[in-house]
Order: structure tokens, then C-alpha cells, then sequence
């Protein structure tokens, strides 16, 4: 029951859409893993991010370790409303250059 | 939450955790509390609490809430489980039983019992002294409001709750998220700092994207209390390490904190910092006070000995963080993978599984007819598979008779304890597996006769003791398989059945002649009947007669049979043996002029051809061995067979053997047991119907009450059935 679609616009520019969650992140490890592999560089969008939990905040981070390991910049743009919300909840915003603007009730 | 859905499965969670309760305190009495049954106790009612608190079940959290306090004392060694408090413990068990009953039926804040409700919670408070406990009968949240210390020096400035929460490896595929869980804690107050650390993640090839790697530092500006908090976590906190530290708590506390948890202590010293829960003062103070500990003891300060020396705030929460080892080891233990299913869905299956196999006899009849090789091959594989599914859908329903015989360790206590015997339980052949459905009706009659084996058979210790026997008696509950049966074996030695008196009573009351003449097992049978009893005492538990003929319609309402072995003075042996299955069964097809009988195969020894034999005894000589037989023409009535020629099968139930002679032999059948109608129940001789492939009727042949048939042949005259069971020969295709 995948309810996320990755789209590589251009070679290193990827984009997420649908729920960031625990179901899908088996695959999206070995999807983003690989396109890592495959090039120098990497930019996530993740504007179409609806939903995230904490599986998803864990492959975005092993994403980020991984890219410091092998030297290779990361850029995330475009973080959607769910993905500011976490990232923000959980302090973790200036590590995936999240901008600090939610509010929380 | 919606507790109407839940509502079956929290019973049934909660019976569980209750047996397994139950089980560790009676091994705890028997041999010694260890800290596995301890935790074994209070997990159950750790456990019960939280799911009750799920759905607002007061009446159960406020009970268990004091449960737990207690058992937590026994768990860090502050109290014993000494022989009262095991007591006090089972009953409250059953209080808790009864709880979860009410909420079976619906009836959620109804206490079933308040007189057992008070003398418990009384008894229970007693032992955790005054203050600790007050109140907590009322309600959850225990005043815990004292914690400020005004000694300075020792108590940090921070205002706000420190919580430190590492989730356990598994939460996530348990359903869990740390982002509800702090998405809920800021809405008990205000989230002034929270830090994650993400060192415990690995590299990609050994991170598991299901498995949760995060770890949290909060300070929470909150006005809840401790327990407030706490419950928050209660799902998680057995595979977690969640710490709550309160405003101003010792520095003590942020040393263990700061010790027990995998970060360095430099970076934690930092976070804590940068949240500004610790200046840095405090902080210097921490780092100093470990050094200084150390060198005293010459050693780092063991895990929570810190907090155990000071005046510890809330016991469960170190008490989690201290025997979160221990249970990681207890989990490691691999657990049965189970799945529960509908009992009416089984029943649905094997009423399929049923009609697939006579569907299956029909076509491969119309096969073998077709003459058609690869027809008949295919035909033979697809019964081959139908076989195995048979004996796989069957197989579901049977379940180890040990889950009967577990209750019997706890009736034995009380029993015995009730009547001042000593009495020791041997339970062997647990696993031993019978059909579902049977092992419930099962249970009262075992029940009765294990209260009867303690009630009269076990002597009381003086007259053991005087007989020369062990101070301790012994009641045994064994089960096996043998030859399709089920047997299962309740066994004491006691004083044995008194041949005599049962004899002289059962004059007394009419049931039998005065000049009578039984054998010592027929005596033994007739305390089955009813409205029987040689007690002299009629007890609470048994001596009014009324059980032993209701034990006997039970298993007979099971096609089983009961027999008794007893020596005076030495003991006595109830034996019940049952059919394994009702459903299905293993047949062997004979024939009968143009009758299809089946003979259960499982019974069947071996065929032998049958020579004429002359002599009014029914018996012939089987490689010397003298077989008694029956013809099973006559049995049933049937005009004389117009052949010579005859077969012999040879069946054996029990230890008895007899022959049944038969026209011919028509191999092995799968045959689905349909009833027989009412009217043919007391037909001796025929267990039930079945269908053939080409769609005619076959009787199934009742072995064991043909055994006894050839039995009284020896004697004389061949018996008969006493029914013509001419109108139920089956239609010829």
C-alpha cells in the first residue's frame, strides 16, 4: 500500500509526494540510498510531503548522514507544511534548512 | 476511546495476564519468589492498568494502580513476598478476574464485589504504610505534590519537568510514534526545549527504516503531576528508558540520568545546558559529584544507587529505567507465533473441508469408472491433497489439554489448603491435543473428580501418616493418544474405593440386588449413579451425590467412556478415553450382502480371512491367540450370507480385541461422521452415518460397544442390537 511517489525530475533533483511514513520506508531507504549512490550531488523536494512521522524524520536524517559521509551536498527545498511541523516539533529544522515559522496550539 | 469494539479482546488480553499471574505466584509459594515471577506479576498488572486506563476503567486502574505500588516494593527488594502477601496477591487476582468479568457483560462501573474490594485495598495499604498510598483507592493520580527540597546546593533551579525519553528499538512496528507522544506532552503544558538525539541511528546498512533510533531531552513548563506524566508513557515505558525528573529535583538525579544514559557525558552536559535545565554551575556540580562518588566507591556509582541513598521520588520510573535489562532479556525469549481465530469460522472451514472430501470420493469413483488412466492418476493426486488438508483443518482445532489442566494447580491450593491436607499436583502429557470443542466440556467433569480424589480419597496427615505413607499426597493428571483415543489419567493414593461399603450402600438404596453378584470394577461403576455417595460428611465440595453420574453423561455426551481402577489403601485411577475427532475420520469400508459398513480404521489391526468354524463359542484362535468374534450379520440382523466365504477384521479399543466377521473388504475411506437422527440413538453397535462416494449410505460401526458384544458371546447365545436396521440400508446408486 504505497501512498508515496518519487519522481526524478533531473538527474539528482528528486521529489516526494504522499505520506513520508513507517510503510513506506523500507523502500524509499533503498530508493534514496540509491540515488545518492548515483550522483554527486542531490536536492530534495519536498513540497508534496503531506504526511510525516518519525520514520520518515529518520530516513531524511540517515539521508543527510550519509551525504556528509560521502562528501556529497544535499539540498532540501520547498518543505511542505507537515515536513515544518515535525521538523520544528522535534528542533530538528536547521538541519535540513527548515524555515522556524509554525506556531504550535 | 470507544471501548465497545475493544471490549473482547481487552477481556481476553486481561484473562491471559491474570493466568500468567496466577501461574507465577503459585510457583512463587511452591518454590521461592525469583525476580522473573515477580516481574511476571507485576507486568500483569502493569499491564491490566494501562489497557483499563486505555478506556477509563477506573474501578480496574484504581485497584491495579495499588497493586502495582506494592508489587513494585517487592521488585527493588523493599518488601518481601512472603506467604501472606502471595495470598493477598491471588486473591486479588480474582477480585480482578471478576472486574473483567463485569466488563464482559458490559457492566463497566459496577464493582461485582466491594466487600473483597476494601478488605484487599485495606490490606494492600496496610503494607505500603501510610502516605504513599492514600487516596490512591479513589483515584489515579496520587498526590505526589512534595517534591521540593529546600536544601540548596543539592536541588537544581530548573522550574520546568525534565523528561529524557529513549524509545525502544521496536515502538514503531508496535503502532507507536514519539510524535504523538510529544505532540500530547505539549498539550499538558508548554514544550520549553526539546532536543533530538539522533546518535543511536547507524549507517545505512544496518539502519532497519522500521526500527526507532531517536532519543529525546524536553524540559516541559507543566503544571501536572508526576503520575500524570508517567501515564503518559505507559505504553512504552516497558522497552523504553523514559526519565521524569520534577522542577528543582536533586542534582543526584541528574547524575544518574546523565550516567545511565548511551550519549557522553559531555554532550549531554551540553544539552542540558543549551535547554537551559542545568547552568552551568549545576552542571560543573554534576560532573564533580560523579568524579567524587567514584573515588569513593572506587568505582562508577552502580545505576540508580544515586537516587536509592537520597529520597527517591516516584520508585516506578527508576524502577522501569533499572529493570529495562533485565526485561530486554526476557524478551529475547522467542514467542509462539499465534493467531486467534473465530471459533465459528473454524467450524464453517471444517464443514467445508467435510463435503470437499465426499465431493472428492464422488469424482474419484466416476474416475476409477472412466477407466481413464490419466483421470484416474489426477484424481489420485487431488485425494492425496484433499487428505492433507483434511488432517490440516482438523488440526486447527485441536488445542493441548494443559490448557485445561492449568487451572488445576490453584484449585489443588485452595482445596487442600481448605480441608488442612498436604497435597502435591503431578501434571504430565500437557500437550497432549484434543478437539477445542471437547476440552470445554471437559472441564467440570475433571474438575469434580479432582475435587472428589482431595475431598475423599486423599487421607488427612494423620491418617497418612499412620498408614505409613508420605506426609504429602499426590494427585497425578496425565494424558496420552492411544490408538486414536484420547486418555486421560486422574490418579491419587489415597484410600482407594471401598468395594464394600459402595456395594452395601447401592443395596441400601435399591439400585442393585441384594445377591448381586459384580465384579470389583462393577462395583467401582456404580458410584456413577445417580444420587450415589458413600460420604459420610457431605462437604461444600463434594458428598451430595449429584456429581459423579453428571461426570459420567459428560463424557459418554463425548462418545468416551470412564473407568476406575482403585486399590484399597493405595489409590485409585479415573480413566477417561475420548475419540480424538468428531468430524472426519479414517475409515475402512466392509460389506454386508449389499450394506456398506465402516469400521474406524484407527481401531482396526489387521484382516485375516474368515474359515468356517464350528462350535457354539464364539472364538477362534488367532496364532494362538484366542480372539472372541462377532458376525456382524447377525449383530444387525441380516438374513444369512448366501456365500461361504467371510472376512475377519480384527479391532482393538482399549486393551480389548475382538473380531468382526464380514462379507467382504473394501478398503480404506475417508469418511465425514454425519449424525445419526434421533431416533437411532440407542441403537448399540452404530457411532454414526456416512456418506460413499456414489452417494449411498454406510453405517459407522461402534467398535467398543461390539467388543463388548463379543464379550458376553463367550458366554452363550449371540446377542442382538435390538433393532432391525433393515430400513436403513442405503439406496443403491
Amino acid at each position: 500500500m504505497s501512498t508515496l511517489n518519487h519522481i526524478e525530475t533531473r538527474p539528482g533533483q528528486l521529489a516526494l509526494h504522499g505520506e513520508l511514513s513507517i510503510f513506506e520506508a523500507a523502500e524509499l531507504k533503498n530508493y534514496l540510498l540509491a540515488r545518492l549512490a548515483a550522483n554527486d550531488s542531490l536536492q530534495l523536494d519536498l513540497s508534496g510531503v503531506s504526511a510525516l512521522d518519525t520514520s520518515g524524520v529518520q530516513l531524511l536524517l540517515l539521508l543527510r548522514n550519509e551525504a556528509l559521509l560521502a562528501g556529497k551536498p544535499i539540498k532540501w527545498v520547498d518543505h511542505s507544511h507537515a515536513v515544518r511541523q515535525v521538523l520544528q516539533l522535534l528542533n530538528l529544522g536547521s538541519a535540513f534548512d527548515a524555515p522556524a515559522d509554525i506556531v504550535w496550539s | 476511546m470507544d471501548l465497545s469494539a475493544a471490549r473482547g479482546a481487552l477481556v481476553q488480553e486481561a484473562r491471559e495476564l491474570l493466568t500468567n499471574m496466577e501461574n507465577a505466584l503459585l510457583e512463587s509459594e511452591r518454590e521461592g519468589a525469583t525476580p522473573e515471577r515477580v516481574n511476571a506479576v507485576f507486568r500483569a498488572a502493569h499491564t491490566i492498568k494501562g489497557s483499563a486506563g486505555l478506556f477509563a476503567l477506573d474501578l480496574i486502574v484504581s485497584f491495579t494502580h495499588v497493586m502495582e505500588s506494592v508489587l513494585d516494593r517487592v521488585r527493588n527488594d523493599s518488601m518481601e513476598l512472603d506467604a501472606p502477601l502471595l495470598s493477598t496477591m491471588l486473591k486479588c487476582g480474582d477480585y480482578l478476574g471478576r472486574l473483567m468479568d463485569a466488563v464482559d457483560e458490559g457492566r463497566d462501573s459496577e464493582d461485582p464485589d466491594p466487600v473483597a474490594r476494601e478488605s484487599l485495598l485495606a490490606t494492600l495499604q496496610g503494607l505500603l504504610g501510610a502516605g504513599a498510598a492514600a487516596g490512591a483507592a479513589a483515584a489515579l493520580t496520587v498526590p505526589e505534590a512534595r517534591v521540593e527540597r529546600q536544601e540548596s546546593g543539592v536541588n537544581v533551579s530548573n522550574e520546568n519537568w525534565h523528561l529524557s525519553l529513549r524509545f525502544g528499538r521496536d515502538i514503531l512496528r508496535s503502532g507507536m510514534d514519539p510524535l504523538s507522544f510529544i505532540q500530547y506532552l505539549s498539550g499538558l503544558g508548554t514544550i520549553a526545549y526539546l532536543y533530538t538525539l539522533t546518535d543511536q541511528l547507524p549507517a545505512a546498512a544496518d539502519m532497519d527504516a522500521e526500527s526507532c533510533y531517536l532519543g529525546f531531552e524536553i524540559d516541559l513548563v507543566s503544571t501536572a503531576d508526576k503520575a500524570t506524566l508517567e501515564s503518559v508513557f505507559d505504553f512504552v515505558r516497558e522497552e523504553s528508558r523514559i526519565r521524569i525528573l520534577p522542577p528543582r529535583a536533586r542534582i543526584a538525579e541528574y547524575i544518574e540520568l546523565i550516567d545511565s544514559l548511551p550519549e557522553s557525558r559531555q554532550k549531554l552536559g551540553e544539552i542540558l545546558v543549551a535547554g537551559g535545565t542545568l547552568t552551568q554551575a549545576e552542571l560543573n556540580e554534576v560532573l564533580k559529584l560523579q568524579a567524587a562518588v567514584a573515588e569513593e566507591s572506587g568505582s562508577i556509582p552502580r545505576l540508580g544507587e544515586l537516587l536509592i541513598q537520597e529520597h527517591m521520588v516516584q520508585p516506578p520510573v527508576v524502577a522501569a529505567a533499572l529493570s529495562k535489562q533485565r526485561q530486554g532479556e526476557e524478551r529475547r525469549h522467542p514467542e509462539n507465533r499465534v493467531v486467534k481465530v473465530e471459533a465459528s469460522k473454524l467450524d464453517a472451514l471444517i464443514n467445508l473441508v467435510g463435503e470437499l472430501v465426499i465431493a472428492s470420493a464422488g469424482a474419484r469413483l466416476l474416475a476409477d469408472r472412466s477407466r481413464q488412466s490419466v483421470l484416474v492418476e489426477a484424481m489420485g493426486e487431488v485425494g492425496q491433497l484433499v487428505e492433507r488438508i483434511r488432517d490440516g483443518a482438523l488440526n486447527l482445532r485441536m488445542i493441548p489439554i494443559g490448557e485445561v489442566f492449568q487451572r488445576f494447580p490453584r484449585v489443588v491450593r485452595d482445596v487442600s489448603q481448605e480441608l488442612g491436607k498436604k497435597i502435591e499436583l503431578v501434571i504430565t502429557g500437557a500437550d497432549t491435543e484434543m478437539d477445542k470443542s471437547m476440552v470445554e466440556k471437559l472441564a467440570d467433569p475433571l474438575l469434580h473428580i479432582v475435587r472428589n480424589a482431595i475431598d475423599h480419597g486423599i487421607e488427612p496427615v494423620e491418617d497418612r501418616q499412620a498408614a505409613g505413607k508420605t506426609e504429602q499426597g499426590r494427585l497425578s493428571l496425565n494424558a496420552y493418544h492411544e490408538s486414536g483415543c484420547i486418555v486421560i489419567e486422574i490418579g491419587d493414593d489415597g484410600r482407594g474405593l471401598n468395594a464394600d461399603r459402595i456395594l452395601a450402600k447401592a443395596v441400601e438404596r435399591g439400585l442393585v440386588a441384594a445377591d448381586a453378584v459384580l465384579s470389583r470394577e462393577e462395583i467401582h461403576q456404580l458410584i456413577f449413579l445417580p444420587g450415589f455417595s458413600t460420604a459420610d460428611v457431605v462437604t461444600n465440595l463434594s458428598g451430595r451425590g449429584v456429581g459423579m453420574d453428571v461426570v459420567r453423561r459428560s463424557v459418554e455426551a463425548l462418545r468416551g467412556e470412564i473407568v476406575i481402577h482403585s486399590e484399597p489403601g493405595e489409590g485409585s485411577t479415573f480413566s477417561i478415553r475420548l475419540p480424538l475427532t468428531l468430524a472426519i475420520i479414517d475409515g475402512f469400508q466392509v460389506a454386508l450382502g449389499d450394506s456398506v459398513f465402516v469400521i474406524p480404521l484407527d481401531m482396526v489391526v489387521e484382516c485375516a480371512d474368515m474359515n468356517e468354524t464350528t462350535g457354539a463359542q464364539r472364538i477362534i484362535n488367532l496364532r494362538g491367540e484366542a480372539l472372541p468374534y462377532v458376525r456382524l450379520r447377525e449383530v444387525f440382523d441380516l438374513p444369512p450370507s448366501q456365500h461361504d466365504r467371510e472376512s475377519l477384521v480384527v479391532v482393538e479399543y482399549g486393551h480389548q480385541r475382538a473380531g468382526l466377521v464380514v462379507d467382504r473388504l473394501l478398503g480404506e475411506f475417508q469418511a465425514v461422521i454425519k449424525p445419526l437422527g434421533q431416533i437411532f440413538r440407542g441403537i448399540k453397535g452404530i457411532s454414526g452415518s456416512t456418506i460413499l462416494g456414489d452417494g449411498s449410505v454406510a453405517l459407522i460401526v461402534d467398535v467398543a460397544s461390539l467388543i463388548a458384544i463379543s464379550n458376553t458371546n463367550t458366554n452363550g447365545s449371540p446377542s442382538r442390537t435390538g433393532a432391525s436396521p433393515l430400513t436403513i440400508e442405503g439406496k443403491k446408486s
